[in-house]
């Protein structure tokens, strides 16, 4: 195996500064994507465990529908698809006037995928909740967006923080995708300081370690997070 | 709005259908190499003395923090160097998918031996079976039983996964598609095409899933 190392590359320009924007940029993704994913997939969760018969199949369908399509695959349709079936305005829009296309169709991609994950893990964590807290709230003269507000909501989110924990995770990952449409994020990023360079060694180790550290981040605050939001007594955790 | 010609889609099926033909290839080898390995790997980490299991962790959640498109790419690097000649992009592919894999198989494996019943485990030794013929006969087959819904299911995960080839070249369904898109001018009906195609056969999966879990409740 004949291999010239050169660590030192990845500490010279420009090859620091691909590797410092791409892991800004796999953040911002992953964070932004994260909000809109946790926003539509708690709105989905919550309409799959309503009582209207139309709001539960909607969601149902958007779960099946992302589900059973590769993520990869949702990049090429919001990027190659989605603006061509939009009115021709809309469409010369996404692909000429808006800033930075590739980063919010990641976005995008990203979130709405994951919406819809974290509106499976929302629907478990209201179900799971027994029947005797709604119709306590019920008696009590609450309304039903009350109830949710006030009694399943906070309740089903604090039990399902270790499951959304994984999902965070996840999106980090998830967002290395975004490079097969042009979004520099780590991976890309690697990938091209192994093409200038042919160091491949050293950049995708360097991008390896990067991913280490932000998942490793990640576990060191959902940790504390869950520690707070702990349901006392429950099963299955430790303390309690 | 373009008008919709799907000639594009109908004149390339044969092409079309090699890809898919090759995803099913690397989803079964992969998925058949990794329950292999993850079974390996989970009963080590239950079972071997004091260095093994921690060294099975560490492997299990290293892999399991990085992207699947960067795992791809290191073996796209590593496997023509440590075999000291070229390989095609499906080895070196099939290698990271198995490594990788195995690592989400292999919790799910340790799962379900963990979930079954202790005196199983006893028994079977009290009565003079090796530790390796109690997991042959006695803990693996009730094991299996009860995690194969997760493992069907972490294995629809893989089929869709394996659509990241694309970023080695790898001829798969959707890098099929790809090809014939930029040829032929039309990626809006290609993408709508494999993305029907993948959902078909994906939520018939989970559906199928879902049914053999309920028989296996029952």
């Amino acid at each position: 195996m004949n291999y010239n190392w050169n660590w030192g590359i990845l500490f010279r320009e420009p090859y620091l500064g691909f590797l410092i924007t791409g892991v800004i940029t796999t953040i911002q993704l992953a964070l932004i994507a994260w909000v809109v994913a946790f926003v539509l997939g708690s709105v989905l969760g919550v309409m799959r465990t309503l009582p209207s018969r139309i709001a539960s199949s909607i969601a149902a369908v958007y779960v099946e529908v992302f589900r059973g399509i590769p993520l990869l695959v949702w990049f090429f349709l919001w990027f190659f698809v989605v603006p061509e079936l939009l009115p021709r305005e809309w469409g010369r829009w996404l692909k000429r006037d808006l800033p930075d296309p590739e980063f919010w169709t990641a976005v995008v991609a990203l979130g709405l995928y994951t919406a819809c994950r974290v509106a499976e893990q929302v629907r478990a964590g209201i179900q799971a909740i027994p029947r005797g807290q709604t119709m306590a709230g019920q008696a009590g003269g609450l309304s039903q967006a009350q109830i949710y507000r006030y009694i399943l909501l906070p309740l089903a989110y604090r039990r399902i923080v270790p499951v959304l924990t994984s999902e965070f995770m996840t999106i980090f990952k998830n967002s290395s995708l975004a490079l097969t449409i042009g979004v520099l994020e780590l991976t890309a990023q690697a990938r091209q300081i192994e093409s200038f360079t042919f160091q491949g060694f050293e950049a995708f180790t360097a991008a390896t370690v990067l991913y280490l550290v932000i998942t490793l981040t990640v576990t060191v605050i959902m940790r504390q997070v869950e520690a707070r939001t702990r349901i006392p007594g429950l099963l299955g955790q430790k303390g309690g | 709005m373009t008008e919709f010609d799907w000639t594009a889609v109908t004149n390339n099926l044969p092409f079309l259908m090699q890809g898919l033909f090759l995803t099913f290839q690397l989803t079964i080898l992969a998925m058949v190499g990794g329950i292999l390995l993850g079974t390996v790997l989970a009963i080590l980490r239950l079972s071997a003395p004091a260095p093994v299991p921690q060294l099975i962790a560490g492997y299990v959640n290293g892999l399991r923090a990085m992207p699947l498109i960067l795992v791809i790419f290191w073996f796209y690097l590593l496997v023509p160097l440590a075999l000291g000649r070229p390989v095609g992009a499906f080895p070196s592919a099939l290698i990271a998918f198995t490594l990788f894999e195995a690592a989400y198989y292999s919790e799910i494996i340790r799962a379900g031996i963990q979930g079954v019943a202790r005196g199983q485990l006893q028994a079977a030794l009290a009565s003079g079976l090796s530790y390796a013929q109690a997991m042959r006969y006695i803990v693996l087959p009730q094991a299996f039983r009860a995690m194969l819904p997760i493992l069907l299911t972490q294995s629809i995960i893989l089929f869709q996964d394996t659509s990241l080839v694309y970023v080695v070249g790898l001829r798969d369904f959707l890098t099929a598609a790809n090809i014939v898109a930029s040829r032929d001018q039309r990626p809006v009906e290609m993408y709508l095409f494999i993305a029907a195609v993948y959902l078909v056969l994906c939520a018939g999966g989970s559906f199928a899933v879902r049914r053999l879990q309920r028989r296996l409740a029952r």
